[in-house]
């Protein structure tokens, strides 16, 4: 039975030229240990093509200058691409006004944001925020330490044997005291899509709003906030190709408008007197002091890419590498791997053996083949599944079967070489 | 593949790994540490049992990489009925050759035999972190430490 079905997922079903793309990509062309890379540490971040890095010079080669100051030519040009940026950010992610952007050193400061900005106004001592238990620290501890200081509760929605959220307890959690759900839209650890339409619906049957972990999303599937209809949604320029150092939150126009500032400085107040101020308009108002210019410069370059391969077409491609990748891993004897969700993307944690992940990832190392591990920022998940850590491949488009299959060798090489 | 891989992973440190020595809890401990490495997930707690300055016992418990568990299993095959002075001596060269500072440990295999196994991790600066983490906290342990022993203290 097994074969039959194996024999089903063939190595290219779709249209789809990852080799045409990496040649756009300078670093993929590097050896490690004198051995081509095979770079599958995607969900930690994403490599760079030539386009974005490109920018990234052109912009301190041709346009550097501060943003929303000066009235000098290159202030002008450095505004003109910054907000232009923005308005990039709000298209891709379907979003109705760029201002309802705001730019972030990445999705851990776009969730301080919320937590700060919004739950220290609107969460009180009783109320309660319910997360999941897949969650990345980046979303469980802003909520714990706003928990802590307002006296709030947290919730969990439970994962399952396969990886997936239990809507029953959901059910039973999701009361008059929720005041946020703070989830994720795809676990860096198992790989799962959660059904986020059906807990928005729920969650706005309560009126109850919904803050969208997008990190691992927005990089790999088609993501339209409109659609999606969450209040929040936060994520980083760095998984999408884009440089470190800068991210978003999207957020509803009612909620950003009721929000207390973030942080203080310029670029943020309206008026300022010795003893007050009024602020900024959205999204203004939550980007106090000089911004990141170039990186925003970097993230337009990095959307026009990706808009340019098709949301669509990196999903699909995604979808199969990572059948085929899963496939073939299940047949190495002693092979586990976490997470067996239907709806599933290409982030996939295993072991092999008792051999330890540590162990495990040194040798593909020194094969040229880059994962990690560790417990991926979610101790909590590694607790529950009683295991210290796990070695996570992680796809994007660039890959190629070639690498899958390249990468199952050195799997094998290394059962072999611990002696498995 | 990298022959220095290779004979990091020596027939020693499989061995070790496989079948850890002394690998119990103590219950008559007269020193009990936790050590851990919050970034890989090893987690070990070191039990010695010293009396009138002599290690009569030391064993270990926990799980981690297979060089992290062969450091302990061996250092805790090299410690027993050692002086607590000679612990600090293994100790001290056990950093530094790890840590590439002894230019040619081979030389010492009659003085330290078996630690010499762990000379290869010199060419591996991320692990280690790993060799290191059952010598810290046996050492500290030993210096009356009641602090957990981590890889990422802020210093």
């Amino acid at each position: 039975m097994m074969s039959v079905a194996s024999m089903n997922v063939s190595k290219k079903t779709i249209e789809f030229d990852a080799r045409k793309y990496r040649e756009d990509f300078p670093i993929l062309k590097e050896t490690v240990h004198g051995l081509p890379l095979v770079y599958l540490d995607n969900a930690a971040t994403t490599q760079k093509p030539r386009q974005v890095i490109d920018a990234l010079t052109s912009y301190y080669e041709h346009d550097n200058a501060n943003v929303h100051r000066a009235i000098h030519q290159l202030g002008e040009r450095a505004t003109a691409g910054y907000e232009g940026a923005r308005k990039r950010v709000a298209r891709f992610i379907g979003a109705k006004s760029e201002k309802q952007i705001i730019f972030t050193r990445g999705t851990t400061e776009a969730i301080n944001l919320v937590a700060s900005a919004w739950g220290r106004k609107f969460v009180e001592a009783g109320d309660e925020i319910i997360l999941s238990e897949m969650e990345h620290h980046s979303n469980l501890i802003p909520w714990q330490l706003l928990a802590k200081d307002v006296g709030a509760r947290l919730r969990f929605i439970p994962f399952d044997e396969n990886g997936t959220l239990d809507f029953n307890v959901f059910e039973q959690i999701l009361s008059s005291k929720t005041k946020l759900i703070a989830i994720t839209h795809m676990s860096n650890v198992f790989g799962t899509i959660n059904p986020i339409k059906r807990i928005i619906r729920m969650a706005h049957d309560r009126g109850v709003p919904v803050l969208l972990d997008g990190a691992q999303s927005v990089p790999h599937l088609p993501v339209d906030v409109e659609h999606l209809d969450c209040d929040f949604m936060a994520f980083s320029a760095h998984k999408m190709l884009g440089p470190t150092g800068i991210g978003v939150l999207y957020g509803k126009m009612q909620q950003l408008e009721n929000m207390n500032p973030y942080q203080g400085g310029g670029e943020m107040i309206n008026s300022v007197w010795l003893d007050s101020a009024t602020w900024a308009e959205i999204p203004h108002k939550f980007e106090a002091g000089t911004p990141n210019i170039a990186g925003a410069f970097g993230f337009a370059a990095a959307i026009d890419y990706l808009e340019q391969v098709g949301m669509e077409n990196i999903t699909l491609y995604e979808q199969e590498l990572t059948s085929y990748a899963i496939e073939k891993m299940l047949e190495i004897p002693g092979m586990t791997i976490y997470g067996s969700a239907p709806e599933r993307g290409g982030a996939v944690s295993f072991n092999l053996g008792d051999i330890h992940p540590h162990d495990l990832s040194h040798f593909l190392d020194q094969q040229g083949v880059a994962v990690r591990a560790g417990h991926h920022c979610a101790q909590t998940i590694m607790r529950k599944l009683n295991i210290a850590a796990t070695t996570r491949a992680s796809f994007y488009f660039y890959n190629t079967f070639e690498e899958i299959d390249y990468f199952i060798d050195q799997l094998i090489k290394a059962s072999e070489f611990f002696g498995l | 593949m990298d022959s220095e891989f290779r004979e990091l992973y020596q027939e020693i440190i499989m061995d070790h790994n496989r079948k850890p020595r002394n690998f119990r809890k103590m219950e008559d401990a007269t020193h009990r540490l936790d050590g851990m490495n919050p970034l890989c997930g090893d987690q070990y707690t070191i039990y010695l049992k010293v009396k009138d300055d002599i290690i009569e016992d030391v064993s270990f418990e926990g799980s981690g990489c297979a060089i992290s568990k062969a450091s302990a299993s061996v250092m805790t095959n090299v410690l027993k009925g050692k002086t607590v002075q000679e612990a600090e001596k293994y100790f001290n060269f056990f950093h530094k050759m790890v840590t590439g500072e002894i230019d040619h440990p081979e030389e010492y295999l009659d003085t330290m035999g078996k630690l010499v196994a762990f000379a290869g991790v010199a060419e591996f600066p991320v692990r280690v972190k790993c060799a290191t983490l059952p010598w810290h906290t046996m050492h500290n342990s030993l210096h009356g430490s009641q602090d957990k022993v981590t890889t990422e203290e802020n210093n």
